[in-house]
């Protein structure tokens, strides 16, 4: 248990206080991404669609694959690793951010290996289950994914993508709404953080920090959020909301954005047509033979 | 110049849980005019604000914004002649950043896409909050809201200006900018709030507010040096109009001070 040392030296009894420190931490990670997403390399000043769209051939390239896939999936690092290195995204924070969603894809795998037992490759004598393999294209896969989508967002800035979504044809109301998600989440969590930082300062050893205490504070935060959306609606219709929100944002889609988004599109097909690494491998069998 | 205009002729409003929010106000704030209105936690100045962008509307008696009476009918240009700042900046900025706020409100005006970018650059320079731009709001600093959530509503070029405790929750010079700033604007401005030394210094008129009606209105000065008054609608002395603590009783009186 970790004490905080105060004032006097009077050591707050909050084993609450570090989980709470984290929660704060984790959200303005997260508006580190804007901080990333505002820097000038070539792949930031990209039209956002042409990021976009090419993340989505990508990602509907690389679920498109059966499931006990591996080696095939494998060339497609190339892409989120070139929009890391050329966006200059540390590759550390992406790797956090992924690990911190990473039972999400565990959950959906980890009783592979007990439903399907039948051995599917055996490497050295011992036999390996298409469960196990399937378990790790999965992992794979959501690696690939969830890491191209973050960097994208590193890359662009959500606002940036919701913006692409927009010009690209996304009902209004939905681009909207995720505007407004990611404008808030920042105030909300910040509201959670001050509600969880009163209530750890006034717990102590007996409880005060159970369920009974939990329900009332979410209640409290969502009857806090409502009220909020009611004076955000008042001050849109100050500023004459009509339904219909406008936003400024020349985009322009130039012959470079078509150059990415083509020359990459093809690379994920090719590699979905022809699987690279058997091929490689079989051209230096050859060459050896 | 009758659009610059508010008048309010015996305002009554009952909530709908049946408390009472104003009852019986009186009040006529013409073109040009700084007023400040003060009173007590619970006297009715929230309700009252409310009344001027239209977001209540009044249960008995009516309220002139500009030239029209306020009716659900007139609720649009209502809008369009009162500016209104609201206390939680955070409330007031929900656009993904600084520029699309400012913008928000002179594209729903309907105006052309090139004089909108006019429009907001000129009013973030008024607020001096140009190099925020493209800052998304919740990076920005209290007294940066502050600033454009002001800037978000000049981008409308409103005649009037409504301000729910502008000065609260800023540090001391960010409250001493505002305070400049504010007296720059030539709007009929409408000030609510508890900071009396603001009102002092930005408003020439001060209307207090207490148990829902209007308990004075007068030049602010005079309202304020009234501990009578002052005492029996919950209101102190501004600080600047008392004695020092520490350097002992002095001039008393800031209008010497300030020349």
């Amino acid at each position: 248990m970790v004490g905080v040392h105060g004032f006097n030296g009077y050591v707050c009894p909050d084993r609450n206080a570090v989980d709470m420190a984290k929660l704060d931490k984790h959200f303005f990670d997260i508006g580190y991404m804007d901080t990333l997403s505002a820097q000038q390399t070539p792949i930031h000043q990209l039209d956002p669609r042409a990021k976009l769209i090419t993340s989505l051939v990508f990602i509907t390239t690389v679920i498109s694959f059966g499931k006990y896939e591996i080696s095939a999936l494998i060339p497609y690092f190339v892409y989120p690793v070139f929009l890391g290195a050329m966006g200059n995204i540390p590759p550390v924070y992406l790797l956090k951010k992924l690990l911190l969603v990473s039972p999400f894809a565990v959950m959906i795998g980890i009783f592979n290996p007990l439903i399907d037992r039948d051995i599917l490759i055996s490497l050295g004598g011992i036999g390996i289950s298409g469960g196990w393999v399937s378990f790790v294209s999965v992992l794979i896969r959501f690696t690939l994914t969830v890491g191209a989508a973050l960097t994208l967002i590193a890359v662009t800035g959500f606002n940036a993508v919701c913006m692409a979504l927009d010009k690209l044809g996304t009902p209004r109301v939905f681009v909207v709404q995720l505007i407004f998600l990611y404008r808030y989440v920042f105030v909300l969590v910040g509201e959670a953080a001050r509600m969880v930082r009163a209530r750890s300062l006034r717990t102590f050893e007996g409880g005060g920090s159970g369920i009974k205490t939990y329900g009332p504070l979410v209640g409290h935060l969502l009857l806090r959020t409502m009220d909020r959306a009611q004076r955000i609606y008042m001050a849109m219709c100050c500023r004459g909301f009509d339904g219909e929100i406008r936003i400024l944002k020349p985009l322009r889609f130039g012959p470079r954005e078509i150059g990415f988004t083509v020359g990459w599109s093809a690379l994920f097909i090719l590699m979905r047509i022809y699987n690279v690494p058997a091929l490689m491998g079989s051209v230096i069998v050859g060459f050896i033979k | 110049m009758s659009h610059h205009i508010v008048e309010a002729r015996d305002l009554h409003y009952v909530y709908p849980d049946g408390t009472p929010g104003i009852t019986g106000i009186c009040i006529r704030i013409t073109h040009g005019e700084s007023v400040a209105i003060v009173g007590e936690n619970g006297a009715g100045k929230s309700t009252l604000l409310r009344h001027l962008n239209g977001y209540l509307l009044p249960t008995q008696g009516t309220l002139r914004i500009g030239d029209y009476p306020l009716t659900k009918k007139n609720l649009k240009a209502a809008r369009r002649t009162v500016g209104m700042v609201f206390q939680d900046a955070d409330d007031q900025l929900f656009m993904p950043t600084v520029y699309d706020d400012v913008a928000f409100g002179p594209l729903n005006l309907g105006l052309p896409v090139a004089e909108v970018e006019t429009v907001v650059l000129r009013a973030l320079e008024t607020m001096g909050v140009s190099h925020l731009k493209d800052r998304p709001p919740y990076k920005l600093s209290g007294g940066e809201k502050r600033s454009v959530a002001i800037a978000s509503v000049l981008s409308m070029s409103p005649d009037i200006l409504v301000m729910d405790e502008p000065s609260s929750g800023l540090d001391p010079k960010a409250r001493r900018r505002l305070i400049e700033q504010l007296k720059t604007f030539k709007h009929t401005k409408i000030i609510a709030g508890h900071d009396l030394d603001m009102a002092v210094d930005v408003c020439e008129r001060t209307i207090v507010i207490h148990q829902g009606g209007v308990m004075a209105d007068g030049p602010t000065l005079d309202l304020l040096r009234d501990e009578v008054l002052l005492e029996k609608s919950g209101l102190e002395k501004p600080l600047q109009m008392q004695n020092c603590p520490v350097c002992g009783p002095s001039n008393s009186n800031p209008d010497s001070s300030k020349n």
